[in-house]
């Protein structure tokens, strides 16, 4: 059986015109569909997949995407730490990457996955949460993104389905900046966003975004092409002197760099890490993700309340908007951080931001599956306000 | 263009390190295995000089062969992972990838396709070169389903039978009763049996060596490139020892090798037909190529 992909004919068109020029119509469809969408327009090389619940979706419409000749060259992997490595040895030859995975398949790829920012690999990786087993469930829950915060990926998390399609197609463009040049994760919420339909605004499939260009790099590829030559005759971090460990230090301060370049891009493409509702309020509502559309609900129904209640949708993960929320939330008297984990990862983040972190409540916290009633939401913002609440769930 | 770009402009020549100009200028970039290959090793400014390995590594020796035998070497690119080699490959003047733990054929995988795809008319080879190790514990479902998927680059397995680097432990390609670190029993269970594995996995190429014959063992590691190129996943599983880890005294470890070609490591070569066409049809231009050239030389003679 031999099939001949079709070679298409795209018009190749930047960044910002994507995003931000380019006619979109609307479609109602899932978040998964999203993000394979917005891969049918990134002008992707190379697509790596391994399926992992609630991800599968996403990287079965990439294999569409690439039989229809949106993707060059696709395959599957063996498991994740195959899928993670080969995405790295790839990006050696000076290619547009991107994969996806989910909890567990995160975690066995994670060895691989946190060498990318150090190795300078400029992929995008799409995480559709679950939960970490055990005991085994297939359930959202976002507690792996904690474990890729410390890595030096970018990281953004995706409130819905419009969200999705918009951050990943941004998420190439950042990672390849000559200033940037590290991977870019794209999580949004398994299930509840990936199989989840949703009203998506997209630009026609007839666009794709310009080529990936190898000899842009500030890294150039090992592709014995692209000067100056990698002709390496002396691996000086391999050894146990000083120079070493100084190389070492200095390469993972450049890539803290990178993760902190990379923030100009987040406004200029997605237009800031945070979204801020009511600035003026006593008490926030700060979420990322899933949470945040029912922070916005939480937020929505407190306003008809006339209460003085605001909302900071946080966009981008890493790097993380420290001075943003500092400057926002300076006369704020608490801040709700609803979260899809028990760990309450973005709470920490919070607190650690601002200088008063004792007005910052953590929770509402639901996990293991479980939704996220607003209800629970307004019983804090209640408490918080000095309000009783009479919470039915 | 490869060769152009490992060629520097002549006036950049002198702002340059000495050891790059040499490399360039009396180095096997662009010449035949006549003029700078293993036969005359020590006659030409080879890809690896220095290396940090013991005294009487017969790792560090085949690791040499390894690079006077590339057939193009400013088109080649190496993979490794954590083991003696690494520190020994990543010293060679040629392009090397160091990933993870045993990753290295997943990364070659992706590194092998994404070159065909940029590069479509061009041959670009990617060796990996791991330990027993990297090739059979840790990495071995990478390299399985590398074989199994059919992935066109050439695996290279330097099987010193234990994990040398991190201090001598027991590894699944160590003999069944070696008393090793981790094993003070003894190793309890057989040597892994690494060329049957290729055989299922599909590899077109697959031999087992002590190479102890420096001709041979240069002929065998350009066939595995070779017929990667053309063909399909090939293997070497080539007997390197551990001088340290085994107590082999310096002076007697070509005697070593010796000894094992006539135990584990007797020489076995497998091809299939495409592989054989692939190596005859190259060997014949190669040949063709080697008497015209003698031709010359002896019509300039006379």
């Amino acid at each position: 059986m031999s099939y001949e992909r079709p070679k298409l004919v795209k018009t190749f068109v930047d960044i910002n015109y994507m995003l931000k020029e380019a006619p979109r119509k609307q479609h109602f469809i899932t978040g998964a569909q999203a993000m394979a969408e917005a891969v049918k327009r990134a002008n992707v090389d190379m697509a790596i997949a391994y399926p992992i619940t609630p991800q599968s979706e996403v990287m079965h419409l990439v294999a569409d995407a690439f039989h229809q000749g949106h993707v060059k060259e696709y395959y599957r992997a063996e498991e994740e730490l195959g899928t993670m490595s080969a995405i790295a040895g790839a990006s050696r030859a000076g290619v547009r990457l991107f994969t996806a995975t989910s909890g567990p398949g995160l975690l066995r790829g994670l060895e691989a996955i946190v060498s990318w920012s150090g190795h300078r690999v400029p992929a995008v990786l799409g995480i559709l949460t679950r939960v970490v087993n055990a005991p085994l469930s297939i359930q959202p829950d976002n507690i792996e993104m904690a474990y890729m915060m410390h890595c030096g990926a970018v990281m953004l998390h995706a409130e819905n389905q419009q969200d999705t399609f918009d951050m990943t197609l941004a998420a190439f463009a950042i990672a390849e900046k000559v200033d940037v040049y590290i991977p870019v994760a794209v999580a949004t919420e398994g299930f509840f966003v990936t199989h989840a339909k949703g009203y998506v605004n997209m630009t026609s499939d007839e666009l794709a975004l310009t080529p990936f260009d190898a000899i842009a790099a500030p890294v150039p590829a090992m592709d014995n092409e692209t000067p100056p030559a990698r002709i390496q005759r002396d691996a000086p971090v391999q050894k146990s002197n000083f120079m070493s460990y100084l190389i070492h230090a200095v390469w993972q301060q450049e890539i803290w760099d990178c993760n902190k370049r990379a923030m100009k891009y987040v406004y200029e493409y997605l237009g800031g890490p945070i979204e801020v509702q009511n600035p003026e309020a006593d008490v926030f509502v700060v979420a990322s993700g899933c949470a945040a559309a029912q922070a916005r609900e939480a937020h929505r129904t407190s306003r008809e309340l006339g209460l003085s209640v605001g909302l900071i949708k946080v966009r981008a993960i890493r790097p993380f908007p420290v001075d943003e929320i500092r400057a926002t939330v300076k006369n704020a008297k608490a801040l709700i951080v609803p979260e899809h984990n028990i760990i309450g990862w973005l709470a920490q983040e919070v607190k650690a931001a601002i200088p008063n972190g004792g007005i910052v409540v953590g929770g509402p916290r639901v996990y293991g599956g479980m939704t996220l009633p607003v209800e629970l939401i307004m019983k804090e913002i209640h408490t918080a306000l000095g309000l009783e609440f009479n919470l039915k769930l | 263009m490869s060769l152009k770009y490992v060629t520097p402009v002549a006036m950049f020549k002198k702002y340059l390190p000495k050891d790059y100009v040499e490399l360039v200028d009396f180095g096997p970039f662009g010449k035949t295995q006549d003029e700078a290959g293993p036969g005359n090793m020590g006659q030409f400014k080879e890809l690896m000089e220095e290396h940090p390995m013991c005294s009487g590594c017969w790792m560090a020796y085949y690791i040499r062969l390894i690079f006077a035998s590339l057939p193009c070497p400013e088109e080649t690119v190496t993979l490794g992972t954590a083991g003696c080699g690494r520190l020994a490959i990543s010293q060679a003047a040629v392009p090397f990838i160091y990933g993870n733990y045993g990753d290295q054929n997943a990364m070659a995988s992706g590194l092998s396709r994404a070159f065909r795809l940029r590069f479509p008319d061009k041959q670009k080879d990617v060796i990996t070169i791991a330990g027993d190790g990297g090739t059979m514990d840790i990495g071995f479902s990478m390299t399985m389903h590398s074989w199994i998927r059919g992935e066109r680059f050439t695996t290279i397995m330097l099987d010193n039978e234990v994990y040398g680097n991190t201090g001598g432990q027991e590894s699944g390609m160590s003999p069944k009763g070696a008393v090793l670190k981790m094993a003070p029993g003894g190793k309890q269970f057989n040597k892994m049996p690494a060329t049957d594995l290729a055989k299922a996995a599909g590899c077109v190429y697959i031999v087992r060596m002590s190479p102890t014959n420096i001709k041979k063992a240069a002929k065998i590691i350009r066939r595995a490139i070779f017929v990667a190129r053309e063909v399909g996943p090939t293997f070497i599983h080539a007997y390197t020892s551990c001088n340290i880890e085994y107590s082999i005294p310096t002076e007697e470890v070509f005697a070593d090798a010796k000894l094992r070609e006539k135990d584990r490591f007797q020489f076995e070569e497998y091809m299939t037909d495409a592989a054989k066409e692939v190596i005859d049809r190259i060997e014949a231009e190669e040949k063709a190529a080697h008497r015209a050239k003698k031709g010359i030389v002896e019509e300039e003679v006379n």
